[in-house]
Order: C-alpha cells, then structure tokens, then sequence
C-alpha cells in the first residue's frame, strides 16, 4: 500500500544530497524496499493460491472449473496484461531517457491496457454468478473469487498509481528522482503480471 | 548488453559503494533497447499461444509438466528483463528469490500433508 | 528536486534569530515544524522519539495484558471460582496472549531496534523515517482498535490462534473475532512496514567500514527478526483475511460442515506462527548478547557463531510449524519430519546458550541488574528449552498438547526468554536513552521478585500439565483435584500466589522509572564501560545521533578506541577515555546537517485504517470514508519531499553548524 509513497531518500545528514547518496550496498533504498515488498509479497499469493488448490475440486452446487471457465476470453486478457508489461518497461525506458512525453504515453497505455484486464474480469465474475457460481456457493467459489479478486484489487492499486504518476509527472510533482519512481511502479505492475502468469497456468488452463 | 542511452545523464552517482563491490545502482544505463523489450514481449506472447494451444490438442502425461515449465519460463523471464533483474544487483536477486522459494517451500510442504500431490 | 512553492510564508524561528519558510506539502498544510511540544511527538519521524512511544505505549499493553493474566490466575486461585463468567474467561485468556504477542513484546522489541539500530550502525535516521512514523502509528491504532472491542460487544473469544470452528459465528457470535482479525491486519501493516524500513537501513546506511561482520550483535538479530517479518507477516495476512471473509461475506473457508478442512487454517496460522516464536525471542537474544560482554569485559565469546546460528535459527523456523499440529492427525510421514526438523532446532539454540556461558567464563563479572537479568535468561530460557525439546518428540508431545504443560514451557520462553532480555535492555540503555540510571536498589528488588515470581507461577504449571489440567480450563473442582504432592488445587493455588508476586516484580519497575525520573542527576554519557557504537555520543543523544558520522575499524568499535591489549602480555590498558574520543570526533563534525522533516501524513494515513476497520465491522460508509482518507494521504505523502526544502532551515550563521530543522516555536 505505502510503496507508493516511498520516495525518502537517506537520512544521510550531509549537505551534498543534491548530488545524491551514497549508501554502504550502493544500491537505492527505494528498489531494495521495493524487492523485499514483493518477495513478502510472493507469500501472500502463495497462501491465496495453495488455498485455492485445496478448494478448486469442492465444487458441489456449481458448475465444475472446466465447465465455466472460458479458456479463449481468459487467454485475450492474459495476454492484454502481458503486453501491458511491455509497455509499462518501454515508459520506465523513456523515463530513464528523461522523456516525459513519451513517459506518460506508455503509463496511460499501460493504465488502459490493465483496466482492459480488470473489465474482462468483471464480465467473467458476473458470467460465472450468471452460470451460478458466487462467492458463497461452495468452497471453490469462495477461493476463486477470492485468488482472482485480490490479484484483481493488485491490478486496480497498480492502476491508481500509474494515473496518478501520469498526473504528477505532467505538473512536475514528484519529489526525488522521477526515472526511479517509474522504475518502482514498473516493478510493482510487473510483478502483479507474473502472478497472473502462474494464475493462468494453475487455475485456468490445469483443470482439476 | 547495449546501452540505450546516450544521453546518460551526468549526474550519474553509480558505484559510490564504499564496501568495494561497485554496483551500480540500476536505475541507468543497463538493460535491454527499446526493440529488445518488444523481441521479449514476442517471445512471451508466442509462449502463451503455445499455452493456449496445449489445452487444445492432447499430449496426454506431457500437458501437465509442459505447461509448467512453460510457465516457469514466462515468469523467470518478465522477472529477469521487464524487471531488470538479470542486470541489477544480485541482492535485488537474493531478497525477491528467497521469499519465492520460501513460498513454494512451505506451501508445497503444507499441501503434501493434506495428502494434495496423492491423487485425487 | 524539491517541490517549488509559490509562495512561502515567513515565520519567526524559536530562537527568534533567524526567519524560516515552511514548505507546503500538498498545498494544503504547511509542513509541521514544532520541535518543542506535543505536535514534535505526532508529527515527528525521528526514529529516537519513535522508539520511545513505542516503548511507551507497548509498556502500557503490557499493563493490561498482565492485569488480563492475573484475572485468570484470580479465577483459578479457588474451586468453582466466579470471578469470571466462562465467556468472559475465554475473552480474557485470548486477549492476554494477543495483547502480550502483538501489542507489548513485538512493539517493545520494535521499540529498541528504532532507537537503537541507526545508532549501533552510525547512522542519522532510518532508511524512511516517515514509513517508521506510520508503523507506529498503525501500531497504536490497531492495539486501540483491538481493546475497544471489550466495550463493543466483547473481545475475542476463540483463543489466540483462533482454531476454527471456534472462529465460525455460531460459536463465537460477538463482534470479539472481527475486531480480532482487522486489528491484527493493521498491526501487520507495522509490522511489515518496519521489517522493509529496518532491512534497508541495515543494509544501506551503515556508516563506513562497518562490514556485517563488524555490526554489533543486537543489530544482527534485529535484522534476522526483521526478515522473519517480512515473510511470516503476509501469511496470516492471508489467514486473517479468509477468516474475515468467512465471518462476514459468508464463505466457509475453514467449515467442516460446507467440505472445508480446518486444518488449512492451523497450517497457515503456524506457518506465520514458528516465525513469530523467533520474532520474539531474538531480540532479547540480542539485548542479552550486547550485555554480557560489557559486564563481563570481555568480547562476546564466538561473535560469528552467534550471528550465525541467529541466522540459522531464522532459517529452521520456517521449517518446523507442524510441530504445534502433531495432535491433529498430520500423519506418520509429516509428524517424523516436523520432529526431526524441530529437534534441529535445538542445536543452534544451544550454541548461543554455550556462547553466552563462555562469555561470562573468566570474566570480571559485575552483577548489574541488567545483568542480572541477562543471566536470567540464560537459565529461564533453558528450562524452556529443554521442556521444548519434550514437545519435539511427537509421542511425547501428543500427551502434552493443550496442556498446562504447554503453557509452562511457552512462558518459560517467551517470559524467561523475551521479556527477561527486554527487561536487562531497560536497564541497560536507560541511561543511553534518558542520561539517568536505573535505580539499582530497586533493580535488584524488581529482578528477584520477577524470577521467584515468574518460577512459581509457571513452574507448577509443569506438573499441573502432566497430570492432565486442560490448558484454557476455567474452573476446577476440589472434588478431582487428586492428592499429594500432585494435588491440583495447591499447585493452582502457588501459581495464583506467584503471579502476584511477579506483578509486584514489575510494579518495581514502574516504581523505578518514576523515582528515576524524579531523581536528580545526570548519568555518566559511559556508565557501563560499553563497547558499541550508540554510547559513542551524547546521552540522549542529540537529534542528530552523530556530530560526525564515526569510521568503523573493528567490531567493538568504541572499545577498541577506548582500549588497547599489550601483544606481549594479553593484558588491554586503556589508551583513551570518552571525553577525548568524543572531542576527537568534534573536530570533524560535520555542518548543515539535514535531518528528515516531521510530517503530517504517517499519523493521518494511519488513522484511516481503523476508520476503514470499524466502517467493516459496524457501518460499510465509515469504511468508505476511511479509505478515501487512506488515499488521500497517500497522495499527500507522496508529494511531499521526505527532506525539507532548503529554504526551511535557519540559515548558517558565520558558517556556523545548523543541525536542527529550524523551529517555530
């Protein structure tokens, strides 16, 4: 949540933090706590996943997985979300060229190209109730809405900050180096991409 | 691996390391160009497809480890060039795979006791 | 770099010499700037007053949860005792363990490593003050938010690691678990935030030529702490998070009767919760390795065993968790791993246990009360130990399981173990951290009667379990009590009996710290004759820890400045004093230092979690308000410069040091 707001750098006292910073790894502070946010965050999925493996057979009540799932639409927006993470590194790039222009392009691509993902899995949730699968349905149910919903709510967060960096990078408002901030939410959105990778393996394209 | 840029910019503050190992600090001059990133993005998209496709066609005991491996693919690569991990510090490395591994240490561990992998 | 602002709007500076400009942060508050007054506690990120509140406020919860303990022990001092109802029982034991967990020994451990951290490695400030501040803050809302549950309805009742289906709503239908499970969420979010900020501090801000090798002991432990966090937290995230959906959005994650197995919540529980034993305790393994040495003047025996086997420690603990499940019918398979595994454990354990033994080997030994405490540990914790190396094995422990048994030997841990080291860390660094000492009289008066206390109270405990009294057990009867020497009711009784005087034991402490207080006096800057770095400054130390940022040469930097060992001999002489090191380190003070700015936005995106909680809980709308709160201080945060613009300091005066953001009075 707060990995948005962190762009402090060290509290090195010295005068000279106009020419930057040196630290004892001489790496940046923000990428180490941004690394370590997302291997934290690897075990959060990992919890929500292996729950949903355990569950994804208990599926009394509903259709089974094989027979809701809908394989072609899935793929479209898996790939939508991937291609979103070749635009979200082509603005990290023009950030590092210190090209704002094209910065904010790619961001408002990138930022498109994720809500294309999140309306595609809206139009699946309310399908799949349709078809008669809520959240409490059954077990399945439950862990599906639950794996796909928090990747979803990653989705969205990564969203809100792409369009508010679009923002703050037009009027110039970001404090600290503006390249690196691109660079973390990159990181951010990325990583939201490679669970989505594994998602799309173990849950769609496995059935049970 | 070729530097896009130029016009590095001349503040550049790399390798004040002060433990001897210089890294770089990884916010410039590494990584692939502009038509590198695309190449990887081809490469993952084909991949997909490939996915896709597998679910299509029957390769019976084969589906289930492919499509694993593919996956694995997919995954190390975004990691290692969208996310720059390939040409950044091994410490990025060290933190992201620890918490990796641990999860799938300890998750596939609880799974095996629910007696998940036996067969249902 | 920094934000420019239209138009800034002068202001007179405390000292009333110099005008200041404070910067706006998002166009709306002018920065805070007070470095006098209750506004330089909330807004401040200063990592030395953060640590203090959280000490503060993490004793106050200690209070509480100890005054939870001696309700139960009340209850169960007699046969059919009705000091509390069965239900309010239930509350009371929940709220006792997760208030001592959660709300004093991890805070309190938090609260030394934000003190002490930045100044054992020479550095100014954490990584991100303002995240630290926001820690805290979450910290202390989400302990508030916990309690208010006593007024709201009744506090959690299902036990502290909350076992489904004593979660489910039909056992437990209060408002008691939701409050449970969303203030441990908020908690969680200090949690995780601290371990991120604390990493990198470690890691990058140490001052130079200090290696890892060379970072004192207690910092090393901190950082293995820290990592656990970073990875347990967001396990019982996921768990809390499934509960709270099954609570109130109606799925049935952990219900037998919907298919679900409840095991899944055991298993993720104790994947976050073998972790946590180490979170606890390996802080206090660090306050007791820092002193041991100095008390015994001599080198911490085996420095790298130490840290290694501190590392290894955190590495076992992810692998051991199933050893709380052995009852639970895991199966052959996994019961032998799991007690394989935690028999491992044992080993690096020991090896601390025999480092701090050959510390104090032919040393000159000063029994301090820090020391004493020290030692302490080193016993209590052993005991503990031991009767934990009965839990790993399987057969053994299945007799055990949800047994006073159990409860003797945890808090022969995390009581002998933890607080004893937090308590020889109170001591300690009192002077370092208020310039006054401890009253030693008192010390040794809160000491002993915390050892004879906390023996008697949990040592009976041993038989108690072994003869079968159920852990959690509201009532006992005269009638089954049995006889003789393993009669229930007298061993009850002693325990009962020395929770008081254990209490006693603690109200010294308090009774110490404001006689203390109100003591004339200045301590020495050096009064133990201490090795590391952070007695390397001023008692307190100054806002900005270090005139001058000191280079690190050897481990035991301050000792080896201090004293020299003759090659021939083996003997060490003192080559310098305090006073001349520090006015060797003036010398090259450095000037114009600038500090990170207090801020509004830590305290405010921090009061909007319990916003969002409560809304959850009782009205959706509060939650949504909460959330746009929530948002709207990310953005000011993020707009807002960590560093105040130049324009905010006091201008140097004749090239003069500005150490201080400048003040408005």
């Amino acid at each position: 949540m707060a990995d948005v707001a962190v762009h402090t750098p060290p509290a090195d006292g010295h005068d000279d933090h106009a020419h930057g910073h040196t630290t004892s790894t001489g790496l940046s502070n923000n990428k180490l706590a941004m690394w370590m946010f997302l291997g934290s965050e690897c075990l959060l999925f990992g919890g929500l996943i292996s729950t949903y493996m355990l569950y994804r057979g208990r599926h009394e009540g509903s259709p089974t997985p094989s027979q809701l799932y809908n394989i072609p639409l899935t793929s479209i927006s898996s790939f939508v979300l991937l291609m979103s993470s070749l635009t979200m590194v082509l603005a990290v790039s023009a950030a590092q060229r210190r090209d704002d222009r094209n910065t904010m392009t790619w961001l408002t691509v990138t930022a498109l190209l994720g809500a294309t993902f999140v309306g595609a899995q809206v139009f699946e949730f309310t399908e799949f109730v349709r078809e008669g699968l809520g959240f409490t349905t059954n077990l399945f149910g439950s862990s599906f809405f639950t794996l796909t919903g928090f990747h979803g709510v990653h989705v969205t967060v990564g969203i809100i900050m792409l369009m508010a960096l679009v923002g703050m990078v037009s009027r110039s408002r970001i404090p600290g180096d503006k390249a690196e901030v691109v660079e973390m939410i990159g990181l951010y959105w990325h990583f939201v991409d490679i669970v989505w990778i594994i998602i799309f393996t173990l849950v769609y394209l496995i059935p049970s | 691996m070729s530097t896009q840029h130029a016009t590095e910019v001349a503040d550049a503050h790399e390798g004040h390391a002060h433990e001897g190992h210089a890294h770089d600090d990884g916010a410039h001059g590494h990584g692939l160009t502009d038509m590198g990133y695309v190449k990887v993005a081809l490469v993952l998209a084909l991949l997909t497809g490939l996915e896709v496709a597998l679910t299509y066609v029957d390769i019976g005991s084969l589906f289930m480890p492919v499509l694993l491996i593919l996956m694995v693919i997919k995954f190390v690569t975004v990691v290692s060039f969208f996310m720059h991990l390939r040409f950044d510090s091994k410490i990025f490395s060290w933190l992201f795979y620890s918490g990796l591994f641990l999860a799938v240490g300890v998750y596939l561990a609880a799974l095996c006791t629910f007696q998940f992998f036996a067969g249902n | 770099m920094a934000i420019s602002e239209p138009n800034p709007v002068p202001a007179l500076a405390g000292s009333g010499s110099a005008y200041v400009t404070p910067s706006t942060s998002f166009g709306v508050f002018k920065r805070p700037v007070q470095s006098t007054g209750w506004r330089s506690w909330v807004f401040t990120v200063d990592h030395k007053k953060l640590g203090i509140m959280y000490g503060v406020v993490a004793m106050i919860f200690f209070i509480i949860g100890g005054v939870e303990a001696l309700l139960i022990r009340l209850q169960l001092a007699a046969p059919n005792n009705k000091v509390l109802s069965a239900g309010a029982y239930n509350q009371m034991f929940t709220m006792h363990a997760t208030t001592m967990v959660f709300l004093f020994v991890m805070p309190m451990a938090a609260a030394f490593a934000n003190y002490l951290v930045p100044l054992q490695i020479g550095a100014r400030d954490v990584a991100f003050p303002r995240l630290n501040a926001f820690g805290f803050w979450c910290f202390l809302f989400g302990g508030i938010f916990l309690n208010t549950s006593w007024f709201l309805g009744g506090a959690a009742d299902s036990g502290w690691f909350a076992y489904a289906p004593n979660t489910a709503l039909a056992f437990s239908p209060s408002h008691g678990v939701d409050f449970w499970a969303l203030g441990l969420q908020i908690t969680g979010i200090a949690s995780l935030t601290g371990a991120i900020n604390l990493i990198v501090t470690v890691l990058n801000m140490r001052a130079p030529g200090m290696s890892l090798m060379k970072m004192p002991i207690f910092t090393w432990m901190i950082l293995v702490v820290q990592f656990l966090l970073l990875f347990a937290i967001p396990v019982i995230t996921v768990a809390l998070f499934l509960l709270s959906f099954q609570r109130n959005f109606g799925a049935a994650f952990f219900s037998v009767e919907k298919g679900a197995d409840p095991l899944l919540w055991q298993h993720l529980f104790w994947i976050f919760g073998h972790p946590e034993v180490y979170i606890l305790v390996l802080p206090s393994f660090g306050i007791v390795s820092e002193v041991l040495p100095v008390f015994s003047k001599k080198p911490l025996f085996g420095y790298k065993f130490v840290v290694f086997s501190g590392a290894a420690i955190g590495f076992l603990g992810w692998g051991v968790w199933a050893h709380h499940m052995f009852a639970s019918g895991l199966g052959p398979v996994s019961v032998a791993v799991f007690s394989v595994a935690t028999m491992a454990i044992a080993l690096p354990t020991g090896v601390k246990i025999v480092n701090w033994t050959m510390t104090l080997w032919g040393g000159k030994l000063r029994f301090t009360t820090a020391m004493l405490f020290a030692v302490g540990l080193i016993i209590e914790f052993t005991i503990g130990g031991l009767s934990g190396v009965t839990h790993a094995v399987a057969p053994s422990d299945t007799q055990q399981t949800d047994t006073y048994y159990i409860v003797a030997h945890f808090h022969y841990v995390l009581f002998g173990g933890a607080v004893f080291g937090l308590f020889a860390g109170f001591y300690y660094w009192w002077p370092k951290m208020f310039a006054k000492m401890l009253n030693e009289r008192l010390g040794k008066w809160n000491f002993w009667l915390m050892v004879v206390g906390m023996n008697l109270t949990f040592g009976p405990m041993h038989i108690l379990g072994l003869q079968g009294q159920p852990r959690r057990m509201q009532v006992w009867t005269d009638f089954r009590a049995g006889e003789g020497f393993f009669n229930l009711a007298f061993w009850n009784r002693v325990a009962s009996v020395g929770s008081f005087v254990l209490a006693i034991g603690v109200l010294m402490f308090l009774i110490n710290v404001v006689y203390t207080t109100r003591t004339a006096g200045v301590a020495p800057a050096d009064p133990w004759d201490a090795r590391s770095l952070e007695w390397m400054t001023s008692s307190p130390p100054a806002e900005h820890n270090f005139d001058a940022i000191p280079t690190v040469h050897e481990l035991d930097e301050f000792f080896h400045r201090k004293y020299e060992e003759n090659e021939a001999t083996g003997e060490i002489h003192q080559v310098s004093t305090y006073e001349e090191i520090m006015a060797d380190e003036a010398t090259r003070a450095d000037k114009h230092i600038h500090l990170p700015s207090p801020s509004y936005w830590p305290i405010i995106l921090a009061l909007g979690l319990p916003l969002i909680a409560y809304g959850l809980i009782f009205a959706r709308l509060l939650a949504v308000f909460g959330a746009v709160v929530v948002l709207l201080a990310m953005f000011g945060w993020s707009m807002e410069p960590s560093v105040a613009d130049e324009s905010d300091y006091d201008p140097p005066v004749d090239g003069g040091p500005t150490k201080e953001l400048a003040t408005l009075g």
